[in-house]
């Protein structure tokens, strides 16, 4: 009775285990993880009243040189961008900041905006995500490429939305990939190349900008309020500043990150 | 060959420990996002050139662990096949259930994108595993069939090892709190809170630290449990060296256990001085590992003298840990066999 109890437990778990060992299970899909829920339409605003808010950010201080990148660990991405430096503080002439999300986190009360349909691309070539910020709305689809001749992951950190992690191993592939909720912002990173991270604020209305190298940014066509400005910074934070719009009318606003 | 096919699997597993180690030290635990399959790919027919990056380390993992299951499943079927003890036959069985459940946690640990249960449970049962490999070898190896006797070959069967209790305590209490603070350390890890104390032996300059959050008190928490540890083992290997200095089966994991500690706490301070070397912190990792397993290697020869009695008082006698020894000799006698004393569980099941 012992003896046929062993022999039944261990084919049992033999069997189990092999499965486990050999068998494969069904691919982790890289298609996207979509969850777009489609936006009412947005309340009417009148084209004639809008007006825009613009400005720029700099940095004060010394700001830190950006450093090499070891790329080693990766044959392609060594050939591909041999000249690879960290995007964490791209700060030029006269201390203007790029990389910076400026975007209307209040004032727009209960405005509902449609979700464009054309979707915003994110890039992995060279061994680093182009752009390395952006925007984009609720509903609205992320499409992702891969330009390079290696494999990546895409693993979206989100909190607010669904975390995800999509592979993408063979040059050209692309997914696509919408966020159900608002959320300033989400990391991107390629767990392949731990160097590789990327953000991405989403939000529920069009009012978004990122600072180019010049540190300027741009929100158009807001309607006539009073509204929060935040600039956000992956490594600096971020700052708000209140800002009051009359019709057709154009405020600068400007911020100032400090260095450390 | 049993016994050293066993140990085989016990060093397959520490390395299995280091590789793991190597996937969390370098943050390459999503590095491929499927599971069984890699990128798509069967697992075993994954390129080599595409080991790139995090890939390399999270797949190479994979394939030794497959490698450590299938030689799991070896050694459940060799010891159901030709241990004639039950109780040994049944710690090959959960080695084969440990492994079997180590690869769903991994598996589900990817999937589920690294929660920090899922992965702590992983780390932690990683170690369970090397536990039961360990113990398979040990105890089928032919010190341990012998008994440890000491005079053996000179006095025919020699004498019965002495059974000290209060050995055995500090024993069972060193390999208890040493794998608790595996555990903590596993928390650490998989928390974030590796750096969270970022000087060393102090904690921002003072004994005790004057700030606390969460990842603060984790950490410091693996340092109390290393101090403990240290005290333990302290007194275990001198209860050894005062009471047991002649007795090697005893003396030998105890000096091990003395220098495998002071790497440990060696390789902790680098891993906090250095801000995580990748190396250095799986070393951390695995010498932990090795540090639990020779205390648990110190505390089965302990207790080994009542390992005999214990069976006796649970099981029928004829499945007791002496019963086959008795078997064997009986059989040995009747049939006029000669036999080297270290090979007589070698054989097939009586």
């Amino acid at each position: 009775m012992s003896r046929l109890s062993d022999r039944l437990s261990c084919a049992v778990a033999c069997a189990a285990a092999m499965l486990l060992i050999s068998c494969g299970g069904a691919n982790e899909s890289t298609a996207p993880a979509s969850s777009g829920a489609a936006a009412p339409a947005a309340a009417p605003i009148d084209p004639e009243t809008t007006g825009n808010v613009s400005g720029k950010v700099t940095f004060e201080g010394t700001p830190p040189a950006p450093q090499p990148i070891k790329l080693s660990s990766d044959p392609y991405c060594e050939t591909a961008n041999s000249g690879l430096t960290t995007e964490t503080q791209m700060v030029g002439a006269n201390g203007a900041m790029g990389n910076v999300f400026v975007y209307v986190k209040d004032g727009l009360g209960n405005r509902k905006f449609a979700a464009p349909s054309e979707p915003v691309l994110l890039d992995q070539k060279g061994c680093h995500y182009a752009p390395h910020v952006i925007g984009i709305q609720v509903g609205q689809p992320l499409q992702i490429i891969n330009s390079d001749n290696t494999l990546h992951n895409v693993h979206g950190l989100a909190k607010a939305n669904r975390e995800f992690n999509a592979g993408q191993p063979i040059q050209g592939m692309k997914m696509t990939h919408t966020f159900s909720t608002a959320e300033v912002m989400v990391p991107f990173k390629c767990d392949v190349h731990s160097w590789m991270n990327a953000w991405v604020g989403v939000l529920e209305h069009p009012y978004y900008s990122v600072t180019g190298p010049d540190g300027t940014f741009s929100l158009k066509g807001l309607p006539p309020g009073t509204y929060t400005i935040e600039a956000w910074h992956e490594k600096l934070g971020t700052q708000t500043q209140m800002v009051m719009i009359g019709a057709k009318e154009t405020k600068d606003v400007a911020f100032t990150f400090k260095g450390a | 060959m049993l016994p050293l096919f066993a140990a085989f699997v016990a060093a397959s597993t520490a390395v299995l420990i280091f590789a793991g180690g190597l996937v969390t030290s370098t943050g390459s635990g999503l590095s491929v996002p499927d599971w069984p399959n890699t990128y798509g790919w069967f697992m075993f027919a994954f390129p080599m050139s595409k080991m790139v990056g995090g890939i390399f380390y999270e797949h190479t993992h994979r394939l030794i662990a497959s490698t450590v299951g299938f030689l799991i499943v070896v050694l459940a079927v060799w010891l159901r096949r030709a241990e004639p003890r039950p109780w040994v036959r049944t710690l090959g069985y959960l080695a084969l259930g440990a492994v079997i459940l180590q690869g769903i946690l991994g598996g589900i640990t990817v999937l589920w994108y690294l929660p920090d249960a899922i992965s702590i449970a992983h780390a932690s049962l990683a170690q369970i595993l090397f536990c039961l490999t360990v113990t398979i070898a040990l105890v089928t190896s032919s010190g341990w069939r012998r008994g440890y006797r000491q005079g053996e070959g000179e006095r025919g069967k020699g004498e019965e090892t002495p059974d000290d209790r209060t050995l055995q305590h500090i024993a069972i209490a060193t390999t208890v709190v040493i794998y608790a603070q595996i555990l903590i350390g596993a928390t650490m890890r998989h928390t974030g809170a590796g750096l969270a104390i970022p000087d060393f032996p102090l904690s921002f300059g003072h004994v005790i630290p004057p700030y606390w959050d969460s990842k603060i008190a984790i950490h410091f928490a693996h340092r109390v449990g290393a101090a403990t540890v240290t005290v333990l083992i302290g007194a275990a290997t001198g209860h050894v060296f005062f009471h047991h200095a002649r007795r090697a089966e005893l003396r030998r994991p105890a000096i091990l256990l003395l220098v495998l500690l002071v790497l440990q706490i060696t390789l902790g301070a680098i891993t906090v001085l250095g801000n995580k070397p990748f190396i250095i912190n799986s070393l951390h990792v695995v010498n932990g590992a090795l540090v639990l397993v020779t205390s648990l290697v110190l505390t089965l020869r302990a207790h080994r003298s009542r390992f005999a009695h214990v069976a006796r008082g649970f099981l029928p006698d004829d499945l007791s840990d002496e019963a086959p020894r008795a078997k064997s000799e009986a059989r040995r006698a009747t049939s006029g066999e000669i036999r080297d004393a270290t090979d007589e569980y070698g054989g097939a099941r009586a």
